[in-house]
C-alpha cells in the first residue's frame, strides 16, 4: 500500500492519542507495516482541541505528520472545524452525529453515528468511546485487519477490562459498516 | 531468536538507550516535553540498583548529576529549554572540571516558557554557548525513535571517552512521536567506560596530562580523593591563576574535541552525488526534507540532503566541500536561522543560502521545502 494518513481528533481526555497509538501498533507490530504516530495537544490536561495522527506505509515513513488526510475522525465540532481542511478528495470523515452537527463542505465520504452514546449506553462505559471510534476507523479504512486491530487493543488493556474493550471495538466496527451502507 | 521489538516514544527510547549504555543514575526535574524519560527511569533504575532523584529544581538536578558522575556513575538528566537555561552554570562547571554526563534536552518553543507542547529547534546555540567561557561542546541530533535510542548510547560513549558533558537535542516531534524500535542485543552497540586511574591513590592527580589529553578519572568512594573546583586548576585539581597552566588547560579541553573531530562528527548524505542543490537538515525537519528531496527528484530537480547528526562540533569540513559543488543550500529549521548562520560561515560566499524558518509551533512541511528548492537560481 502507498502512504496512508489517519487523524483522530476531538477534545483532550477523550483517549484519541491512545486510539492512534493502538492503530499504529496494530500496523507496525501486528501487521509488519511501517507506522509513525504523533500528536499535538494544548497545555490543558482536559478539553482543548486534540489530535493524534498515524501514518502507515510499506516503506519507512519520512515526514511523520499528515500532508493530505485520507481518513479523519472528529469527536467534537471544534475539532471537526479545525482539522478537516486538509482532508483528501475521496477521503473519509467519520464523526459523532450527536456532537458534530455542522459538516464541512468537500468531496469526501461523510459517515456518522452516535459514537460516544454507543460507548455509554450500549457498551456500558463512556471511557471506551475511543475504542468504539477505533473499531469504526478500521472498518471504514481497512488499513489493518479486524483481527490485528483487536489484538492491538487487547494487548494494551488491563485484564479486568478485556471484555469491555472487545465489546466496544466490535460495536464500533459493526456500526460503522452499517452507517456506510 | 528474533530481537525484542516495541512501539515507543522517542523519550521512552532515550530512557532504554541510557540503560543499555550502563546509566545507573538519573537526576532531573519534570518538564514538558521530556517528562517521559523520568517516568521510565523512575520505574526502571531501582530494579537494577540504580538511583533516580527528582530534585527541587533544574539547577539542583544538574548539581546532583555532576555529583553522581563523580561518584563513578553514568549519569543522565532530561530537560527542556527553560531547564537548559537554568542548568547552564553547572554545565560550565562540568566542562571545566571535566565531568562526563549526558544532558538530554527536548527542544520546545522559547525563549522562556514559550510553547511547552510545541516543537522547536531553537536550543542549538544555547547548547553551544549557553554557558560562558571557551569550552568544547558535543551535541547530537536524533531524527527517529530508533536513532534516539542509539544516540543516547553514543552520547554516553563520547562523554566517557572525552570526559565532558554531552548534549542530545531531539525536537519535540522526535521526542513524542512513536515508532517501532528494535532493541539491540547486549554487545551489539559499542559501550565505552571512562578510564580509571592506573596509579595508587597517593600518586593520583585528576588532571595529569602525562596520561594524555583526557586524564583518567577516579570515582569518589573508591579510595581516591581529589579536589574539584570551577576555578582554573593545576593537575592536582587545586586552583591556580598561573598563566602557563591556565592557557594550556583551556586549550587542552577544546583540543580533546577538535583533535578527534572526524571521529565525533557523524552525518548522512542523501542523493548528494549529482546534486546541484543541497538541503541541510537535522532532527524531525530532515524527515520533511527527505520527503521533499524525493518529490523534487521525481520532477527532475537535482537535489540532495546533508543530514546533520552531530550538530556540535559543526560539520565544517563537509559543508565547505559541498559549497564548492552545489549552487545553493536550503536550511529548513524550527528557529529563526541558527544553523543557516553556521552554513553561511562554512560556505564562505561560494553558494546561495536560503533559510526556511518556522517558530509557530508547527513543523516545516515538505511542500515548503519543495517550493524553496524551486527558488534556487
Amino acid at each position: 500500500m502507498a502512504r496512508y494518513e489517519l487523524r483522530f481528533s476531538g477534545a483532550g481526555g477523550q483517549g484519541l492519542i491512545t486510539a492512534g497509538i493502538i492503530l499504529a501498533e496494530a500496523a507496525s507490530i501486528h501487521e509488519g507495516k511501517q507506522a509513525v504516530q504523533s500528536q499535538s495537544y494544548g497545555p490543558e490536561a482536559r478539553g482543548g482541541a486534540s489530535k493524534s495522527e498515524v501514518i502507515i506505509d510499506d516503506v519507512p515513513v519520512d515526514y511523520p505528520k499528515a500532508t493530505k488526510v485520507d481518513a479523519l475522525l472528529a469527536l467534537t465540532q471544534e475539532a471537526c472545524d479545525k482539522y478537516s481542511a486538509d482532508l483528501k478528495d475521496g477521503g473519509i470523515l467519520l464523526y459523532d452525529t450527536d456532537l458534530v452537527t455542522r459538516l464541512p463542505e468537500g468531496n469526501f465520504k461523510k459517515i456518522g453515528f452516535n459514537i460516544i452514546n454507543t460507548a455509554k449506553n450500549e457498551v456500558g462505559r463512556e471511557i471506551v468511546a475511543n475504542i468504539v471510534a477505533l473499531g469504526a476507523m478500521i472498518a471504514l479504512t481497512g488499513v489493518v485487519s479486524r483481527e490485528n486491530g483487536e489484538k492491538a487493543v487487547l494487548s494494551r488493556v488491563p485484564e479486568a477490562f478485556l471484555e469491555l474493550n472487545k465489546k466496544a471495538y466490535a460495536a464500533g466496527f459493526e456500526k460503522a459498516l452499517a452507517a456506510s451502507k | 531468536m528474533s530481537k525484542k521489538v516495541a512501539f515507543l516514544q522517542g523519550n521512552e527510547a532515550a530512557a532504554y538507550g541510557a540503560l543499555y549504555a550502563g546509566c545507573t543514575f538519573f537526576a532531573g526535574y519534570p518538564i514538558t516535553p521530556s517528562t517521559e524519560v523520568s517516568e521510565v527511569l523512575s520505574a526502571e533504575l531501582p530494579k537494577i540498583g540504580g538511583k533516580f532523584i527528582q530534585m527541587e529544581d533544574e539547577i539542583g538536578a544538574m548539581a546532583a548529576l555532576l555529583g553522581g558522575a563523580l561518584a563513578g556513575k553514568k549519569a543522565l538528566t532530561s530537560t527542556s529549554g527553560p531547564g537548559l537555561s537554568l542548568k547552564q552554570e553547572l554545565i560550565g562547571y562540568g566542562c571545566i572540571a571535566e565531568i562526563p554526563c549526558v544532558v538530554y534536552n527536548v527542544m520546545r518553543g522559547g525563549p522562556s516558557t514559550g510553547m511547552p507542547t510545541g516543537p522547536s529547534q531553537s536550543d542549538v546555540m544555547c547548547a553551544k554557548w549557553g554557558t560562558h567561557g571557551d569550552h568544547a561542546t558535543i551535541a547530537l541530533m536524533p531524527a527517529s525513535v530508533q536513532e534516539t535510542y542509539e544516540m543516547i548510547v553514543r552520547a554516553f560513549n563520547l562523554a566517557e571517552k572525552y570526559r565532558m558533558p554531552v548534549h542530545v537535542l531531539p525536537d519535540e516531534i522526535v521526542a513524542h512521536m512513536r515508532e517501532r524500535v528494535v532493541f539491540p542485543e547486549p554487545g551489539e552497540l559499542e559501550v565505552i567506560n571512562r578510564t580509571a586511574p592506573s596509579v595508587p591513590p597517593a600518586e593520583y592527580k585528576p588532571y595529569d596530562t602525562k596520561f594524555g589529553d583526557v586524564p583518567p578519572l577516579a570515582a569518589f568512594g573508591s579510595g581516591y580523593k581529589f579536589h574539584v573546583t570551577g576555578l582554573n586548576k593545576l593537575p592536582d585539581g587545586f586552583p591556580t591563576t598561573k598563566a602557563e597552566y591556565v592557557q594550556a588547560e583551556e586549550e587542552r579541553q577544546i583540543r580533546k574535541v577538535t583533535a578527534n573531530i572526524d571521529e565525533i562528527v557523524e552525518f548522512e548524505e542523501f542523493m548528494l552525488d549529482d546534486a546541484e542543490i543541497c538541503v541541510v537538515a537535522y532532527g524531525s525537519t530532515s524527515r520533511s526534507a527527505r520527503y521533499a528531496v524525493n518529490a523534487a527528484r521525481e520532477q527532475g530537480i537535482k537535489v540532495g540532503m546533508f543530514r546533520i547528526k552531530t550538530f556540535w562540533p559543526f560539520p565544517d569540513k563537509q559543508i565547505k566541500a559541498l559549497a564548492g559543488k552545489v549552487k545553493g543550500f536550503i536550511v529548513p529549521e524550527m528557529n529563526l536561522g541558527m544553523c543557516s548562520l553556521e552554513v553561511e560561515r562554512c560556505a564562505q560566499g561560494k553558494a546561495q543560502i536560503l533559510g526556511i524558518n518556522r517558530v509557530d509551533g508547527e513543523p516545516i512541511n515538505p511542500e515548503q521545502i519543495i517550493e524553496k528548492i524551486k527558488e534556487v537560481k
